[in-house]
């Protein structure tokens, strides 16, 4: 059942990478790559701001996906993800406390602060849910936006303080315009995490059923929690770094997926990480050709599209969801 | 063999366990009785190294349990706790398979599959096993839970209330292969029950709990007295013969 939907999404992100391929502000024709060869200013487009783009689209949107499912399994509710646990507003102090103190640091350096202050922040988070009474399902995104919105004003209180409230927007609010070759290498460390994920497969959706199920299946819970949050961190960081937060993606890939298919990772993971790069893919065309030839920054079409999916998500399978 | 030496375990000062020991000898079915709050949960969540007691051990044929590596220990006892609400949304089939996992590690081997098709066919889930958990009725989730452990095939069973939620049929079905397990296979089981009748029947021994201790530990013929059962449960509690059988009345 889920091989035929792993090659469906599969075929929907090549189709769709070749469309991202060929719109964009400059001038950019298949038929006179064609023609003119490898000497046409077609391939000096492609090579430096298309494909580094639409890789970079893929990479973010499979990495923010893959976040979103693995806390949603670890934390045992269906409405976290980085953006609402405090994960990526940590990552984004990291990224401010690196251009006050560091400026100089190289990109990789940044990502690696970034993910300290992304794990403490998703560690806080846990923390907090260990002492408060969870009485509803809600209360744990809850508890994660009012920690969010927490260390976000902090964020902005430094930036304004040092008047860097301008650059704080680049990194809150995803852009992918900015992306080419050379600026969003970082994020094949995303393709090690899915790698990484996938090998975990097992163990993390045995986590996701809750410590005693863990134990009893000979599991270390607390080990295999570490890991898994790890790799959101770093996979979180690489993203903020880069091309900054996407809302919504990681809420709404793996719910989907979760209902069509289940929380069995070995199954689930390949269809929400394709998933997650076609729906960034589809966001980004939109962005790019709605008020063709400017653009609608990405965090801005998610955000429609997003919260229309995740409404429709709520309204359809209340309990199920929950 | 297990042994249990004077396990503890106390919360906010209160002691749930005070001073437990128990011989489990090698096969065979023993019940473990008790008014609420005796502890029995407890015991088997400690003895399932859920939670680590203040003071005793656990061993399992000399080895202590809590030290021992927990994939070892996966291979040889197996525990299911009351109120198994899925939160991960897993197939019938996807669930039994993960009993396997300290045997397979997630490479599933054709004699995983053997373990889990037969356990799937002893709790008659073979129509639901390509359901989602969520979408089955609690005593349906229940035997799915029942079979994950049958799955794991453990020389240690401990059942925490495996009769919640379960019909009739069903719940004689898993006594009877509980029983069965311990007779022809030589496993150890141990089971937390409230009807103590279905204890009388199928269980080759009977503890009782109260207060955290565990105050008798016998056959059911020596068990099953008006005075005892009156005494523990501070309710009046008459024992009967009928049709050869132990059977109290309250």
């Amino acid at each position: 059942m889920s091989t035929p939907v792993t090659l469906w999404t599969a075929m929907a992100v090549l189709v769709l990478s070749c469309i991202s391929l060929c719109i964009g502000a400059g001038t950019f024709d298949l038929q006179a790559l064609w023609t003119d060869g490898w000497h046409a200013s077609e391939v000096e487009v492609l090579l430096v701001s298309r494909l580094p783009r639409t890789l970079a689209l893929i990479l973010a949107g499979a990495g923010l996906a893959i976040t979103g499912l693995i806390l949603q399994i670890l934390v045992r509710n269906r409405f976290v993800e980085p953006s609402t646990v405090g994960t990526t507003e940590s990552a984004s102090l990291g990224v401010l406390l690196v251009v006050l103190l560091a400026p100089g640091m190289p990109v990789v350096g940044r990502m690696l602060v970034a993910a300290t202050f992304a794990l403490a922040g998703t560690g806080l988070f846990l923390l907090i849910l260990r002492t408060v009474p969870l009485r509803s399902v809600l209360m744990v995104p809850l508890v994660g936006i009012v920690l969010s919105g927490v260390i976000g004003a902090v964020t902005t209180f430094l930036a304004f303080r040092f008047d860097l409230l301008q650059s704080i927007g680049a990194w809150t609010m995803g852009d992918f315009s900015v992306v080419l070759r050379g600026r969003y290498e970082l994020l094949w460390i995303v393709l090690a995490a899915v790698a990484m994920a996938y090998a975990m497969a097992d163990r993390l959706t045995v986590a996701g059923m809750g410590h005693d199920f863990a134990t009893n299946l000979g599991l270390n819970h607390r080990s295999v929690m570490t890991l898994g949050l790890v790799i959101v961190a770093i996979v979180s960081a690489a993203v903020v770094v880069t091309v900054g937060t996407i809302p919504f993606l990681g809420l709404v890939v793996p719910n989907v997926v979760s209902l069509a298919l289940g929380d069995n990772m070995r199954r689930s993971l390949p269809v929400v990480v394709l998933g997650g790069a076609a729906l960034v893919l589809v966001c980004d065309i939109m962005g790019r050709i709605v008020i063709h030839p400017y653009e609608i920054p990405i965090g801005t079409t998610m955000g429609v599209l997003g919260s229309a999916l995740f409404l429709w998500l709520l309204l359809r399978g209340r309990s199920r969801v929950a | 063999m297990i042994a249990i030496e004077s396990l503890c375990k106390s919360y906010d000062g209160t002691p749930v366990l005070d001073g437990v020991d128990l011989i489990l000898p090698q096969g065979g079915v023993t019940a473990v009785i008790g008014p609420n709050g005796a502890g029995k949960s407890t015991l088997l969540s400690v003895m399932g190294r859920m939670i680590r007691a203040d003071a005793g051990r656990v061993t399992l044929d000399g080895r202590d349990l809590a030290t021992a590596p927990g994939s070892e220990v996966a291979r040889r006892l197996a525990v299911l706790r009351q109120d198994n609400q899925p939160s991960a949304r897993l197939t019938v089939q996807d669930l039994v398979t993960f009993g396997r996992y300290p045997h397979s590690h997630g490479r599933t081997t054709a004699q995983d599959r053997v373990h889990v098709a037969r356990a799937i066919a002893y709790l008659g889930l073979g129509d639901l096993a390509d359901r989602f958990l969520d979408e089955l009725s609690g005593g349906q989730r229940q035997r799915a839970f029942i079979a994950m452990v049958l799955a794991q095939d453990t020389d240690v069973i401990l059942l925490d209330e495996p009769l919640n939620n379960l019909d009739m049929r069903h719940a004689v079905g898993i006594m009877a292969l509980l029983r069965d397990a311990a007779r022809d296979l030589g496993k150890t089981i141990l089971v937390v029950l409230h009807d103590i009748n279905m204890a009388a029947a199928y269980c080759d021994r009977i503890v009782v709990m109260q207060d955290g201790r565990l105050i008798h530990h016998g056959p059911p013929e020596e068990i099953m007295t008006d005075a005892l059962l009156s005494r523990v449960y501070a309710t009046p509690v008459t024992v009967h013969r009928v049709a050869g059988r132990l059977v109290a009345l309250y």
